[in-house]
């Protein structure tokens, strides 16, 4: 029988790949993203998780709007990472250095 | 058997991320996230949230990563250099990886958490979440339709070409004089040139 601390491993699972993602592809601008939609996607999964054991369908609406907010964030990250080339023809982090940070 | 099935589709998933963070070519990390996105929207639909599975392989597989493989495929990227640093950084990313499951394993395994599963709701879901958004959360659905709004301007406005616009400027076009555009030629001067050369 599965029970809820299951789906919230497999999520914490996720989050965590996902969080060595980034330390792993810290140059890739593009693998970044992918960690990113990881990431939102183990949250999503806990929200439906707790949303369907606690019988309030209140958290499944949540990941709708989690949903919207991500497709908005991939096209904008996508549309600077596009720029970002066609600029300095790298996306290579460590190249992005123009600000002197 | 379901929990055959929750195992097997849990394998999956984390083999997905595992080969996301690791494979040396975008193309292929982005068709992992594909996997990835597919197989939790089985595991959505053994959570009972038919709509939100669906509505991910249509939005997520169906928009978003094929957005990923188009701006992948469009940049010509020599992948060599961005993978330096990867076995640096791989004890302290497997360290920190390894310190968040420990963390949220303790957290997780406590009998708090120890809920079977419900019984199923009749109604569908589609409608349960229907009336859910055109109700209570109808002034957030419209938030989120402005921000989808936003979202596509922005991303037009930010990847427009300057030369590739079209615009008229009434000002030059009303400022042109006659000697800008017509040019008068003496043909039969010219001719009469032309003969007398050879």
């Amino acid at each position: 029988m599965i029970v809820l601390s299951d789906y919230l491993i497999l999520a914490a699972l996720l989050f965590s790949l996902a969080v060595a993602g980034i330390f792993l592809n810290r140059k890739n601008i593009i693998i970044l993203l992918m960690c990113i939609e990881l990431m939102l996607l183990a949250v999503n999964l806990n929200f439906i998780a707790f949303s369907h054991f606690s019988g309030d369908p209140a958290g499944q609406v949540f990941v709708f709007f989690i949903l919207t907010v991500a497709a908005a964030e991939a096209a904008i990250g996508l549309a600077i990472l596009v720029l970002l080339f066609r600029n300095l023809s790298t996306i290579n982090v460590a190249d992005l250095d123009r600000l002197k940070g | 058997m379901n929990s055959l099935i929750f195992y097997s589709f849990a394998a999956i998933l984390l083999f997905a991320a595992v080969m996301v963070i690791t494979v040396r070519n975008p193309v292929k990390a982005a068709l992992f996230l594909v996997l990835a996105f597919f197989t939790s929207a089985g595991i959505w639909l053994m959570l009972h949230a038919e709509f939100l599975a669906i509505s991910l392989v249509l939005v997520y597989v169906g928009a978003v990563l094929v957005l990923f493989l188009f701006v992948v495929m469009m940049l010509d990227i020599d992948v060599a250099p961005l993978k330096e640093g990867f076995a640096r950084y791989l004890p302290l990313g497997i360290l920190v990886a390894a310190l968040i499951v420990v963390e949220m394993i303790t957290v997780l395994n406590a009998p708090a958490f120890d809920i079977p599963a419900p019984a199923v709701v009749e109604e569908s879901n589609t409608r349960q979440l229907g009336r859910l958004l055109y109700t209570v959360y109808v002034y957030p659905f419209e938030i989120a339709s402005v921000i989808l709004t936003v979202a596509i301007v922005a991303a037009i406005t930010l990847t427009l070409r300057q030369h590739s616009r079209k615009l008229q400027d009434i000002g030059k076009q009303v400022a042109v004089r006659r000697e800008d555009r017509v040019r008068l030629v003496n043909l039969r001067k010219k001719q009469d040139e032309g003969e007398e050369k050879p």
